[in-house]
């Protein structure tokens, strides 16, 4: 396809500016930071406790929205039901909420004089300023963006697999894990990635209600913060790892969405 | 014997029929697309519930909205092939046919489904996905699979309309013993009633979620209970209005032109049918000589061969079919743009109320 003129000249100018725009700022970090500083800035110890900190939260996180927001999914995306598009809406709710609202909104349900703060307190369980919040943060700002993207890959499927499956004499559950799960599979996985995107670069949610400890709140985003004014250096330093680990998450997603396994499910 | 009857809303229209098929008996629902046909399919798989109505099949009942019994669809029993097959596509060919066989030992499945497909003559493609199959290979799976679990009826949406032309014929035979070796019940639907008559043992048609008339494809092409019906079988339709004339035949004055005469009663507006093989052509401005009463100044608008066989779209001025032979093609001369005579005797001639 050629484009002649002005229009196409129009067209590939903005492409290259958003190109322009929103490649420099991470080619900037990499630029700035040379290998050796990267390795000694991973040596230091609240560097390496931030990264283990926001890859183990983040992991549970995304444990628990894939385990509890893959059936809730599958309900939105094949039944009928009055009020469902007001259900829709509430679930998506978080991802326009500015995380510090979202951060108050959590103190105000979960804090100590919050709605289920007793309740909480009762059980025996501390999430404010603890490793059990920032998991809560997480879990909170990034769902939505799982539950979106399953709920539209159950939607794409044909409905006449799910049929078909009955029909062969599967139950409800067993067409569930046998049939929705696997064809809708690059769906499940991209709205994975999403999330665990999301949950690794939060940063407002998680230090209204979990706070900026080292160790035990502080996950890299908050360490970078604290960084920024004293190291910038090593601020740099850990914004380069963030990205890199990101990256490789994007990748290996990238990846395994492409494989023989799913990709007879794409089809 | 399986046993059907259902009453339910669906969207624009109610779908109320009642239906019996015996074992070893297709039959085949024939009606336009939007009938209601695939509804009776989803009814007596248990996919969809009516609002009332009793299946049952040979001695199980599977839904009886009075006494409150719904089986759910895997415990149905229902051989079901879907229209554009529904193959899982995350599995192999042999995948898809070992999914219902959770009776059957794990370590037996892989052979039960290469048995399977052997029968179908597909046993090369058992490692192959359903994606890279073409719409004749996915349709014997499709039928492997449906026929793994031994089931008690089979069930039939529009099996050969995703095939081409030429496949078409072919699966349609294979279909025909696949139906007659199974010995169970069948339903199948479909919109053509070619397919109708080469499948089912009888032919139900369908319109507007009724059953219009029930009855083998001859039947119901000899003595269409309406217009519709005439219209599905691939009769030539005609509209007019018809008195009692003084031979004691109907005279039907034809809309846009034209009389014809038939045997049968009539008053008021009517559809008369017709079949195209019951039409002759003469060439235009010669008398009749012969007993055809019903003689019309036609222009031929197309010519078709279809095997031994020419189908002569003509005007007159309302459009009808005949069908004659490649020899009186030739031997008349006849072309598009031709003007003749269509001819057919007033006793083959069917009145319809409209």
């Amino acid at each position: 396809m050629r484009r002649r003129g002005w229009f196409g000249v129009l067209l590939a100018a903005s492409l290259a500016t958003v190109l322009c725009f929103l490649t420099l700022p991470i080619v900037a970090i990499f630029v700035d930071t040379s290998p050796l500083d990267l390795l000694s800035s991973l040596r230091e110890e609240g560097a390496l406790e931030a990264l283990r900190l926001s890859v183990a939260c983040s992991a549970i996180a995304i444990g628990i929205i894939v385990l509890v927001g893959t059936p809730a999914a599958y309900l939105l995306a094949t039944r009928r039901f009055r009020g469902r598009a007001t259900l829709v809406t509430l679930i998506e709710l978080p991802l326009v909420l500015p995380p510090a609202v979202a951060g108050i909104g959590l103190l105000a349900a979960l804090g100590p004089n919050g709605l289920l703060g007793s309740f909480i307190e009762d059980a025996g369980v501390e999430l404010v300023l603890t490793t059990a919040g920032v998991v809560v943060a997480l879990t909170f700002v990034s769902a939505p963006f799982f539950l979106r993207q399953a709920q539209s890959a159950f939607e794409a499927l044909d409905q006449t697999w799910l049929d078909a499956s009955r029909t062969l004499g599967a139950s409800e559950p067993r067409t569930f894990l046998a049939v929705a799960i696997p064809t809708a599979g690059p769906g499940l996985i991209s709205g994975l990635a999403l999330a665990w995107g999301r949950a690794l670069g939060e940063f407002g949610a998680t230090l209204m209600f979990a706070g900026s400890f080292r160790g035990i709140t502080q996950t890299v985003p908050l360490a970078i913060y604290q960084d920024f004014s004293t190291d910038f250096t090593g601020a740099l330093a850990l914004s380069a790892v963030l990205v890199a680990v990101s990256a490789a998450l994007l990748l290996s997603v990238k990846l395994l969405s492409g494989s023989a396994w799913l990709g007879g499910a794409a089809r | 014997m399986l046993h059907v009857e259902a009453t339910t809303r669906l969207g624009a229209f109610a779908l109320d029929v009642a239906l019996e098929v015996p074992a070893g008996s297709c039959l085949a629902l024939a009606g336009p697309s939007g009938a209601g046909k695939s509804s009776i399919l989803r009814v007596v798989a248990g996919l969809v519930a009516p609002d009332s109505g009793r299946v049952s099949c040979g001695d199980e009942v599977w839904l009886d909205t009075a006494r409150h019994v719904d089986v759910p669809p895997e415990r149905r029993r229902c051989g079901y092939v879907f229209q554009e097959y529904a193959l899982f596509p995350h599995l192999r060919a042999w995948q898809n046919v070992a999914y219902p066989l959770r009776e059957v030992p794990r370590r037996d499945r892989h052979p039960r489904a290469l048995e399977l497909l052997e029968r179908f003559g597909v046993a090369h493609l058992a490692d192959a996905r359903p994606r890279t199959l073409s719409g004749g290979e996915r349709q014997r799976v499709a039928l492997a699979r449906a026929l793994a679990r031994r089931p008690d009826l089979l069930l039939l949406d529009e099996p050969l309309s995703a095939l081409d032309a030429r496949t078409r014929a072919s699966a349609g035979r294979e279909l025909a013993a696949v139906l007659r070796e199974t010995g169970v019940p069948a339903l199948l639907v479909t919109h053509d009633f070619v397919e109708a008559s080469l499948l089912g043992d009888r032919v139900a048609v369908i319109d507007g979620g009724r059953l219009i008339q029930q009855g083998t494809a001859a039947e119901l092409a000899a003595s269409p209970a309406s217009a519709f019906v005439a219209d599905l079988t691939g009769a030539v339709v005609l509209t007019g209005t018809a008195r009692a004339g003084e031979d004691g035949l109907t005279q039907v004055a034809l809309g846009g032109g034209g009389h014809v005469a038939s045997t049968e009663p009539g008053e008021g507006p009517v559809a008369v049918s017709v079949h195209p093989w019951e039409i002759t052509i003469e060439p235009a401005g010669t008398p009749g000589t012969g007993s055809a009463q019903n003689r019309l100044d036609v222009e031929i608008v197309s010519v078709t061969t279809i095997g031994n066989r020419v189908r002569l779209g003509l005007t007159a001025p309302q459009p009808l079919i005949a069908e004659v032979t490649d020899a009186s093609v030739r031997h008349l001369g006849l072309t598009t743009g031709t003007r003749a005579i269509a001819a057919w005797k007033a006793a083959s001639t069917r009145v319809l109320e409209r």
